[in-house]
């Protein structure tokens, strides 16, 4: 049978389980349900569990390991001059007999070793999908039989369904912990491949980045440079001008919304600033590359500055436009939190609402809206689109605004975009650079989900 | 008897009884020795509202919030140096009076007071009156200790750095210090003035709040159920600042406890759904109540 056509059948006899549980227990019970230690339901849900659990587990875990198993067999059973190949070939090998078996173009057609080779393959898959079926299909009835059996007015299936349903619980949080632990690891080892060709001190004080490798020695330009400087100060660069934009417009956003605007305004404005948050960054980049860049050339020509068509400036600003709202959100949920007995104590000293505002409710609020400026700047270094439409892809080392620039984020995109064979420096970068993105995003988070967390405590 | 009360209670308006006609008389106040000579009407208060040196005079004040009347036509005198008790059961309109007193009422949207309260006979809601100032001079304590999260330094220098009322570190030094001793603190804090006054025990943080309102020498202190948040043992020190301070400054308490009322207040208003029943000497108000409603409420037979 087919996993898919499996899976179906295995719900059908989960379904029935229930019912069959429920019908035991109440049978059990005299038809009285009082009689039960649980509802009837739990009878049912306790017979399903038990049919179903162990039979998708089996089902899960056979479907990821079959296919390289099977492979590994087939592999074995190739002649020694075959098998002997260096890894790399015998790779090719395998990516043939997998192509021959799923019917796609393959390098040698009629090589009869490959053919019997793939014959094999099938045979085998055909094979472990009849035991799967029979394996899932026995489990799944040998589980809600022995749940069956069991039942009786006695058992605590309230209880023991509770237990079942949070070892699922734990089985998905396991599952998302260790996929997060999985990307990097694999982002780490990728990046110690990289680290095996350019050594860890060129990478992060290099003052230059211009990631080209030679295929031949005796190449033009055969010399790359992967200094992370150049990258990681456009970044910071970027992100400071979308601080500067963001922080000091979102922030006093949420004081207006929070402690003048009245309750009708604040019922408009606050949805719609949090429309912003809601557009999709590409139409941002495209505000930025079309109308923003422009502008800011034409207004630093009309001032006699020179504003690259591609510049810092541009990216910047609109990426600030687009943190205000997070900004803004952050900030008034925060200032809001603060307990309005602070506001009436000043209020009461004979302080005007300004100087309630300035000196006792930002600054009781204050750590939790460095929290969010920091949450925010994190985004900000993790933004890509905007900058890839309009900061350019020159890796200058510069302050000047008005300059282009690049980011850490757009040079991941450009090394890992087109053909790139996976195990040259230039695309190992990538990881590295991703890597080191990833360690100051998450050093950010932390600190600001510790201050934030301080700032709750201390008004509960 | 009970529906009786019921009615003249939610709609006294409705009630032709005139003044001084008694109202009918119950089996049940009948066998007993001694009833307050005035009836349940609630429209007049009851007493003397006035005094003789008066530091504040409320006259006919009526709080509406948004369509709700809180308040009907209440009319008291806060004489100098003298604490009044405002007492009656929760919901009457106690801290709507006493927020009137300082404007405090001015925050809450849909909140309109009208009726004349001045404070040393001029008009504190005349338009050209400033609310910064008239805080500064009629004080606020709260029901919740409500400490700045600051310092307890900066907590007691606050008021008096917004007024600009010293020029010196030397001078907000001693009116800081000042000001702790006058509310009792400051030989419990003078060791740690630069840790933060939410760090204090519940008392300790009432108390940093009196200092925080004396720091701008007010003329008149409000105290919404300043205790209602306190131990006993913090209660106690409370009422014994009262005391002092009340010669020095106008007392308004708000209080649940009418032993507390009893102990610290010369005067005591009782409040019966948003009008000033009975005013009078605290000793007055507790042996001999003239109205019922006030009758009931301190023998706890109300509600
Ligand atoms: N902000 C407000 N908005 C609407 N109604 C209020 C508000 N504050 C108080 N009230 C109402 O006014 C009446 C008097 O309240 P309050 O002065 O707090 O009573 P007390 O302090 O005597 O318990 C109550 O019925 C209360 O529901
Ligand atoms: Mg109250």
């Amino acid at each position: 049978m087919q996993p898919t056509a499996l899976m179906i059948v295995l719900l059908v006899i989960t379904s029935a389980a229930y019912f069959f549980g429920r019908r035991r227990a109440v049978s059990a019970a005299g038809g009285q349900p009082r009689y039960l230690n649980s509802l009837p339901a739990y009878y049912g849900f306790y017979t399903s569990l038990w049919s179903g659990l162990p039979a998708l587990v089996v089902l899960a875990l056979w479907l990821t390991l079959d296919s390289s198993v099977i492979t590994h067999l087939v592999v074995a059973g190739l002649p020694d001059e075959l098998r002997n190949l260096p890894a790399s070939r015998l790779s090719l090998v395998i990516n043939d007999i997998h192509n021959m078996v799923s019917g796609n173009v393959v390098s040698r057609p009629d090589d009869p070793v490959m053919l019997a080779a793939a014959e094999r393959y099938r045979e085998m898959r055909t094979l472990s999908l009849a035991a799967l079926t029979v394996v899932v299909l026995a489990l799944a009835a040998a589980g809600g039989a022995f749940a069956w059996r069991r039942i009786h007015t006695d058992l605590r299936a309230r209880n023991a369904v509770e237990r079942m349903v949070v070892l699922v619980l734990v089985g998905c949080s396991t599952l998302a912990i260790f996929t997060t632990i999985g990307i990097v690891l694999s982002v780490l080892f990728e990046s110690i491949r990289f680290f095996q060709a350019v050594p860890l001190t060129d990478f992060l004080f290099g003052l230059s980045w211009s990631p080209q490798m030679a295929i031949r020695a005796d190449q033009v330009g055969s010399s790359g440079a992967f200094g992370a400087v150049p990258l990681f100060a456009g970044t910071l660069l970027i992100s400071f001008i979308a601080m500067l934009v963001a922080v000091p417009v979102g922030l006093l956003a949420a004081i207006y919304l929070s402690e003048y605007a009245g309750p009708l305004l604040r019922a408009w404005a606050k949805p719609v600033l949090e429309i912003l948050a809601g557009i999709p960054t590409v139409v941002y980049g495209f505000f930025a590359a079309l109308t923003v860049a422009p502008l800011m050339r034409d207004w630093g020509s009309a001032l006699g500055f020179h504003v690259a068509s591609e510049s810092a400036l541009a990216a910047g600003v609109v990426m600030g436009i687009m943190i205000i709202p997070f900004v803004s959100s952050l900030s008034d949920d925060v200032i809001n939190a603060v307990p309005q007995s602070l506001r009436d104590g000043a209020l009461a000293l004979g302080a005007t609402q300004s100087e309630t505002i300035r000196r006792v409710v930002i600054p009781a609020a204050l750590p939790g809206i460095v929290g969010g400026i920091l949450l925010a700047i994190s985004r900000a270094i993790g933004e890509t689109m905007i900058v890839v439409m309009a900061a350019g892809l020159s890796a200058n080392l510069t302050a000047n605004p008005l300059e282009a620039v690049t980011t850490v984020t757009v040079q991941i995109v450009t090394l890992l975009v087109g053909d790139q064979e996976f195990d040259s420096p230039k695309t190992l970068a990538a990881f590295a650079l991703g890597l080191l993105l990833f360690l100051v995003t998450l050093v950010l988070n932390v600190i600001a989900l510790y201050v934030v967390r301080k700032y709750r405590e201390q008004y509960e | 008897m009970n529906a009786n009360r019921e009615v003249l209670c939610m709609e006294p308006e409705l009630t032709e009884t005139p003044i001084g006609v008694a109202t009918p008389v119950t089996p049940t106040t009948d066998t007993m020795p001694r009833r307050a000579s005035v009836g349940r009407d609630v429209r007049n208060t009851v007493g003397t509202i006035t005094v003789p040196n008066p530091r504040m005079e409320a006259r006919d004040v009526n709080v509406f919030y948004g369509e709700k009347h809180a308040l009907k036509g209440v009319s008291i005198d806060i004489g100098a140096k003298e604490v009044v008790a405002f007492i009656g059961p929760s919901g009457c309109g106690k801290s709507t009076f006493l927020r009137c007193l300082n404007r405090m009422n001015d925050t809450v949207s849909g909140c309109r007071v009208a009726g004349q309260i001045s404070l040393d006979g001029s008009d504190i809601y005349d338009r050209k009156v400033d609310v910064v100032p008239l805080r500064a001079q009629v004080g606020m304590v709260f029901q919740k200790p409500n400490p700045f999260p600051k310092s307890i330094y900066e907590n007691v220098a606050f008021g008096p750095r917004i007024h600009g009322l010293v020029n010196h570190r030397n001078e907000l030094d001693e009116l800081v210090e000042a000001s702790l001793r006058r509310a009792g603190l400051w030989e419990e804090v003078k060791d740690r003035l630069d840790q933060p006054g939410t760090g204090l025990s519940g008392g300790q943080q009432q108390r940093l709040c009196i200092a925080r309102t004396i720091a701008v020498s007010p003329d008149v202190i409000l105290m919404d159920e300043p205790c209602s948040a306190l131990d006993p043992i913090a209660t106690a020190k409370i009422e014994e600042l009262i005391d002092e301070l009340s010669q020095n400054f106008s007392i308004v308490i708000v209080t649940h406890s009418m032993q507390q009322a009893a102990r610290v207040s010369q005067r005591t208003a009782y409040f019966h759904l948003g009008h000033l029943i009975e005013v009078g000497s605290t000793r007055d108000i507790f042996t001999s109540p003239q109205h019922e409603l006030t009758e009931d409420y301190i023998t706890g037979r109300f509600g």
